[in-house]
């Protein structure tokens, strides 16, 4: 069975150790956590937790019954198809020797980011995205020089219907 | 009402009924310890943590209830560690109460101090550290409706020293919300249907019952199945008990060491229908060659158990109990035709594996582990409550003692600890303290909690301990002569003290058998004492448990001699 991206959005209590439960459910049980970004919702007793694991169907639905488990956990539903909209955030330090300054701005232009910082030989450049975007963009300045960089990880919504 | 930390938790432990608890005292417990004495609560002082919590665990499996302990910070915390993660493994229902570290000391490395939260995370349904003396007696009450509801586990309390000293104006907390916590214990009628369907058109059909029919208290309603429908039925190590081992329908324990026909049913079936199980791989052996023809119908409360091992055709979600008479009364309405011819060639079947294959030994002129063991049935009508170590004493006491109620076998299935069945005795005997306790025991498992000889003592009770002495790690040497060419590394315990003296050392009575025609009498003698009694047998050494399936063979692959 091959193993696929998954998107998990899971609603938790806004208490302490409730991440560590669900980083220890993961760890514990060998599933994998490719990225995860957490953060209060608009009732300050609940979070959301949004997490991208790898793994085949029957591993997916055993991940999201064991989280169900959890007594904090309150909800959790699983992101699929196109019903749903996802982004990131990444900023990138990329290295900007006068030849290449032009360059670099026209890829902030193209890909609509934003330069937020300029350095004595350096740009941070804010990007958001899908994953399809941040490739993109990441491709295009490699060549040019890539210094530091800092993910998000994916969050995401259901759409609602139109 | 001004009430101290302390005074709130004794109040509500009143108010759920908690008659008895499990402890042992130490610095940051000493408040509510002083709160306790004040109370009709019953303290067993054990002698060591993990027995309080066996103990507790015994408790709750004898009697139904909820089981209690109580330790201090540190040492007395990470002591329970193996006591909860066997309650966690086996589905009990405890609360444990540790003390902790003052609040503003937490975090700093004090004296006794242990994330104890942290470390049982995974080996609890759930846990708390309580911050604040106002939340202390909400989180009492959830921790018992989540201990005791659902697919049952063991809570975990931790309280600060001076959240049990600090003095509060009590209000008795709301009514209960948990609003992430709904335990589904109504099925689904349409995959119940479809049960029905299949259960009218199998020729070969079995039922596998687990511990989750022990804890509904389902056994009368799968009893009820098993008789209306004609279907045999096998049990896991937890399970037995939940139908009767004298029952002509019985198949014996399936798995590992199950019996011949047990395992071969699994491997000819058509139809499981499983009850409160989880597909251990003590169960299955090698999962992808386990019940080749079968449909399988799960029924059990928690989801996560239905297709985490094995494929499943219907998945029930419910409450076996509830689950099993619905059932039940679905089938009343079906014909379900002539069972006696219906099931007459799958019966035969049965019928001649169980003659060609069945348990046996034969006793010479050194007394047989399993002879012991019978002789316990036969002596006991098959009464007793039986609590078992872990090893090749576990595996003849669940083959030879049949056992014909639930709740009568009290074994650390899961997580497999020596040294879980004198605890467990203990504790068995204060919640039927009229009842028969008796721990089958190996001679390595009874030396890792024979400490709390002295605590049976104390209490005046009259538990019973069964030692099939083989000088060995039995059933670790037990794989190293089938499969490590007899090198028996590690295994030999010829280094054991005289059981008879410990006994008497504690204040209790020893006897001893060393030749097959003493077995009886020792028995008789040792079950008819009022006291605590250690029987020791010296038994065959180089006995092996059989049927026995090599870890990760197909179960139908058994080894038989
Ligand atoms: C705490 C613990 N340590 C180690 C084991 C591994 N183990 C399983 S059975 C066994 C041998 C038990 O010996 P004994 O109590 O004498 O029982 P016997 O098999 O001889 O009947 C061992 C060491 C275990 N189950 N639990
Ligand atoms: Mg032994």
């Amino acid at each position: 069975m091959t193993e696929q991206k998954h998107i998990l959005s899971i609603l938790v209590d806004n208490q302490p150790g409730v991440l560590s439960r669900i980083a220890g459910l993961f760890s514990g049980r060998g599933y994998n956590i490719e990225s995860l970004s957490v953060a209060e919702t608009t009732d300050p007793l609940v979070s959301r937790i949004t997490l991208v694991t790898k793994a085949n169907a029957p591993v997916v639905e055993q991940i999201m019954k064991q989280l169900h488990k959890l007594i904090n956990v309150i909800k959790v539903h699983e992101l699929t198809g196109s019903s749903y909209v996802q982004r990131e955030m990444a900023l990138i330090k990329v290295q900007a020797r006068p030849e290449h300054r032009a360059e670099i701005l026209r890829i902030v232009d193209i890909f609509r980011c934003k330069v937020v910082d300029v350095g004595q030989g350096h740009y941070t450049l804010e990007v958001t995205g899908d994953e399809g975007k941040m490739d993109a963009i990441l491709n295009l300045l490699k060549p040019i020089g890539i210094k530091e960089i800092a993910k998000t990880g994916i969050i995401a919504l259901f759409r609602e219907p139109k | 009402m001004k009430l101290t930390g302390a005074q709130i938790l004794m109040k509500m432990l009143k108010e759920e009924g908690v008659d008895t608890i499990f402890g042992f005292p130490g610095g940051v417990v000493i408040d509510i310890y002083d709160e306790l004495a004040k109370t009709d609560i019953r303290h067993i002082l054990v002698r060591h943590e993990q027995g309080a919590v066996h103990a507790a665990d015994g408790y709750a499996r004898a009697g139904g209830k909820v089981g209690v302990c109580l330790v201090t910070s540190g040492p007395g915390a990470t002591n329970t560690v193996t006591g909860i993660a066997c309650a966690y493994m086996d589905s009990i229902p405890l609360v444990i109460f540790t003390g902790q570290v003052p609040t503003q000391l937490i975090g700093n490395d004090a004296f006794q101090e242990v994330d104890i939260v942290g470390i049982t995370r995974p080996c609890t349904k759930h846990n708390y550290l309580v911050k604040r003396t106002e939340d202390l007696a909400r989180i009492v009450k959830e921790a018992f409706i989540i201990a005791a509801s659902g697919r049952p586990g063991p809570v975990l309390i931790d309280i600060p020293k001076d959240v049990s000293s600090t003095i509060i104006t009590y209000k008795a907390p709301k009514k209960i919300e948990l609003k992430s916590y709904k335990p589904t214990y109504s099925p689904n009628m349409k995959q119940l249907q479809r049960a029905v369907k299949l259960i009218k058109n199998a020729k070969k059909p079995i039922i596998f019952a687990g511990g989750g029919v022990v804890l509904s208290k389902g056994s009368k309603e799968l009893t009820e199945l098993a008789h209306k429908t004609r279907i045999p039925v096998t049990c896991s190590l937890m399970g037995l008990g939940v139908f009767p081992g004298t029952d002509p329908l019985w198949l014996g324990m399936i798995g590992m060491h199950g019996t011949y026909r047990a395992n071969m049913c699994s491997g000819d079936c058509d139809l499981i229908i499983a009850v409160g199980v989880r597909f251990d791989d003590r169960v299955t052996g090698k999962t992808d060659t386990f019940a080749p023809n079968a449909k399988i119908v799960h029924i059990d409360i928690d989801p996560t158990s239905i297709r985490k091992n094995i494929p499943v055709a219907v998945p029930v979600v419910g409450d076996c109990k509830i689950t099993l008479g619905l059932l039940n009364k679905l089938l009343d309405k079906e014909d379900l035709g002539d069972l006696k011819k219906k099931r007459k060639k799958w019966l035969d079947q049965i019928e001649k594996w169980k003659s060609t294959t069945p348990l046996a030994y034969k006793q010479k002129n050194i007394i047989k582990p399993q002879y012991v063991v019978e002789k316990l049935y036969e002596l006991t009508k098959g009464s007793a409550i039986i609590t078992t170590e872990v090893g090749q004493n576990q595996m003849w006491a669940a083959q030879y003692y049949h056992f014909n109620k639930p709740n009568h076998f009290i074994t650390s299935g899961g997580l497999g600890v020596m040294g879980f069945g004198l605890p467990a005795a203990i504790g068995a005997q204060i919640a039927c303290p009229k009842k028969l306790v008796v721990d089958i025991a190996g001679d390595g498992s009874i030396q890792m909690n024979i400490q709390e000889m002295a605590t049976a003592e104390q209490y005046g009770l009259p538990v019973k301990i069964v030692i099939l002495n083989n000088q060995y790690l039995g059933m670790v040497r037990q794989w190293q002569e089938l499969f490590y060419g007899k090198r028996y590394s590690g295994t030999v315990m010829e280094h054991a003290p005289d059981f008879v003296k410990l006994a008497e050392a504690y204040g209790a009575v020893g006897l001893r058998a060393t030749k097959p025609e003493e077995v009886e009498p020792v028995l008789i003698k040792g079950l008819s004492s009022h006291r605590t009694v250690i029987m020791d047998f010296a038994v065959e050494r180089e006995e092996c448990v059989y049927p026995m399936v090599p870890a990760g063979a197909p179960i139908t692959e058994m080894l038989l001699a």
